[in-house]
């Protein structure tokens, strides 16, 4: 953990991951059939896992209720859709609107919390997000779902075919990759490292450290809600299971395995999580098992994600 | 010459301990303070209420004639009161120039909007903050590790980069809670040259400070602290020839 090195040659393993990634994307788009599908979520859970990875790895706090505001956005964008006719666009925005109204309204007194407090209170809020979807029928048609959501789209031109959708999700991936990246290099990206690094010592040096764990919550909500919203008009359906408990043990094993605090980590990791259950398919009654496994080796000698292991291996190469 | 901070009274009491005692002296605009007292006599306690990271249980502090003693560490840091740690606490993931960088957050400006779109302004900004980053780790002597992760760096150099960063708040009173701790003799040369360094530079230096070499050769006026209460006042020759602080150390 010496110096970090600015020369492109020594950083092969890093520039791997993303080509990895890119590559995974790729075949997807040429192959297309059942695969591209698979891709396609990954894709959109990589989205929402950037917006944690803001959360988690750059300001080093703690949420397991994201999906509440995926949650906001997929119902927002599917009940706006096809109860009252609305564009994709305005709806998606709508729902974004309303995750972050929400996201200030939980953020401002919950964000003063510490440690496990806030953890729990956002696992609350996961929850009764959930029951909310659930309970309103009127609205959200309960277990019963909503069906018929129209594809993604602009005006008259919609992104219906596996193509289509894969390289709309892969434009918005790559947006929100540069974003997190512009974002780690600025002055907001050190006023989260600083809260991530020493709370005290980021107030002392003058960083508003409640408004700044706010900021990295309402970032992290806006891209769930956003990534809400893409999924159910990929998918034409929505149910509450969709932004069930699951979802945030799934988001948590993608940035996990991918490399906390990194802008690749959230995509390799979504891609991989998300396509080895597909890779041990043909082990049939033993296909969780291997899956579990898998990812328990990866964390044991990649403790800090491929990305992290990207770059051990770079740094020991370079020496 | 005016004090630029005031200490009036300052009392802190944890249940029947009384750890400050009604301490009062100022800090002139220029020049180098020193509290001294032995261990348990009240400095780290009486650094905190200045700082600002813990609140009085009576008496006041006045940043340049201004009662500062209900505001936030934050708050007191807008107006030119910044410190550092006893126990070293930098930014362990970032390299020691981007510690540094932290240290602007206050004299810059920009959200998220100027983070994703680099208007032509933020640029500028990023290229300024970069270049006097790099010329608060020359003033510290650490150019050469500007691209170290600050957790690599041996324990005085955390220390020296401690004191860039604080200086990059750009201070009007630097608080430095016992620099010298921990530090090796050729550290501690290092670090009374660069504390007479800002404060020739006009940056009021309060420190608290155990080593007694270093106080006598930086300090312009030593404050005594003894069982929470200041016994003296006095320039560092002084002090050393005080009955009462001989009394206090030798006990």
């Amino acid at each position: 953990m010496a110096v970090r090195s600015g020369v492109i040659g020594s950083r092969a393993a890093s520039i791997g991951v993303w080509v990895a990634s890119a590559a995974i994307v790729g075949y997807a788009l040429v192959f297309g059939g059942y695969l591209s599908t698979i891709v396609a979520f990954a894709l959109i859970y990589a989205i929402f896992v950037s917006g944690l990875n803001v959360f988690m790895g750059l300001t080093a706090q703690v949420s397991f209720g994201q999906s509440a505001f995926a949650a906001i956005g997929g119902y927002s964008s599917a009940v706006l859709t096809t109860t009252y006719g609305w564009a994709p666009l305005p709806a998606m925005l709508c729902g974004l609107v309303a995750a972050l109204v929400a996201a200030f309204l939980i953020g401002f007194p919950t964000l003063r919390l510490k440690g496990h407090y806030l953890a729990m209170a956002t696992l609350a809020i996961g929850l009764i997000v959930y029951e909310i979807a659930v309970e309103w029928e009127g609205v959200t048609q309960g277990y019963m779902g909503i069906s018929g959501i129209p594809p993604l789209g602009i005006g008259s031109l919609e992104a219906t075919s596996d193509q289509q959708i894969l390289l709309t999700l892969s434009v918005l991936t790559v947006l929100v990759a540069i974003a997190m990246s512009r974002i780690r290099q600025s002055r907001l990206g050190r006023a989260f490292a600083a809260v991530a690094g020493s709370e005290e010592a980021a107030s002392a040096l003058g960083v508003n450290v409640a408004r700044y764990k706010l900021v990295s919550f309402l970032l992290a909500a806006g891209l769930a809600s956003i990534s809400g919203s893409l999924f159910v008009h990929v998918v034409g359906y929505v149910s509450p299971e969709v932004f069930g408990l699951h979802m945030v043990v799934l988001a948590f094993t993608m940035i996990y395995i991918g490399g906390l605090g990194t802008v690749a980590g959230p995509i390799i990791g979504a891609l991989i999580v998300s396509l080895l259950p597909e890779l041990f398919r043909g082990l049939s009654e033993s296909q969780d098992l291997a899956y579990g496994l898998t990812l328990i080796v990866i964390l044991i000698y990649a403790p800090k994600g491929l990305v992290g292991l990207a770059r051990t291996f770079d740094m020991w190469r370079s020496q | 010459m005016n004090a630029i901070l005031e200490v009036r009274g300052a009392t802190r009491r944890f249940g029947g301990l009384t750890a400050v005692d009604d301490v009062s002296f100022d800090v002139p605009e220029r020049g180098v303070t020193a509290v001294i007292g032995p261990n348990g006599a009240g400095k780290t306690t009486l650094f905190n209420l200045i700082a600002g990271s813990m609140p009085p249980s009576a008496g006041a502090i006045l940043l340049s004639g201004n009662e500062v003693t209900a505001l936030p560490s934050e708050a007191r840091a807008g107006l030119g009161l910044v410190r550092t740690f006893q126990l070293v606490k930098l930014f362990q993931d970032l390299t020691a120039l981007e510690n540094v960088k932290v240290g602007f957050h206050l004299r810059t400006r920009g959200g998220l909007i100027a983070a994703l779109l680099r208007p032509r302004w933020q640029r500028q900004a990023e290229r300024e903050v970069e270049e006097k980053a790099k010329a608060l780790l020359d003033l510290v002597g650490l150019s050469a590790l500007a691209d170290s992760s600050a957790s690599a760096l041996p324990y005085g150099q955390q220390r020296l980069l401690e004191i860039a960063r604080a200086m990059a708040a750009g201070p009007r009173v630097l608080l430095l809670d016992e620099p010298a701790a921990g530090l090796n003799a050729e550290e501690s040369e290092r670090l009374a040259r660069t504390v007479r360094k800002i404060a020739a530079d006009g940056v009021a230096v309060l420190l608290i400070e155990h080593d007694m070499k270093l106080v006598m050769d930086i300090a312009d006026e030593v404050v005594v602290l003894d069982y929470g209460r200041k016994i003296a006042q006095r320039t560092p020759d002084a002090v050393r020839r005080d009955p009462a602080v001989i009394a206090a150390y030798l006990g």
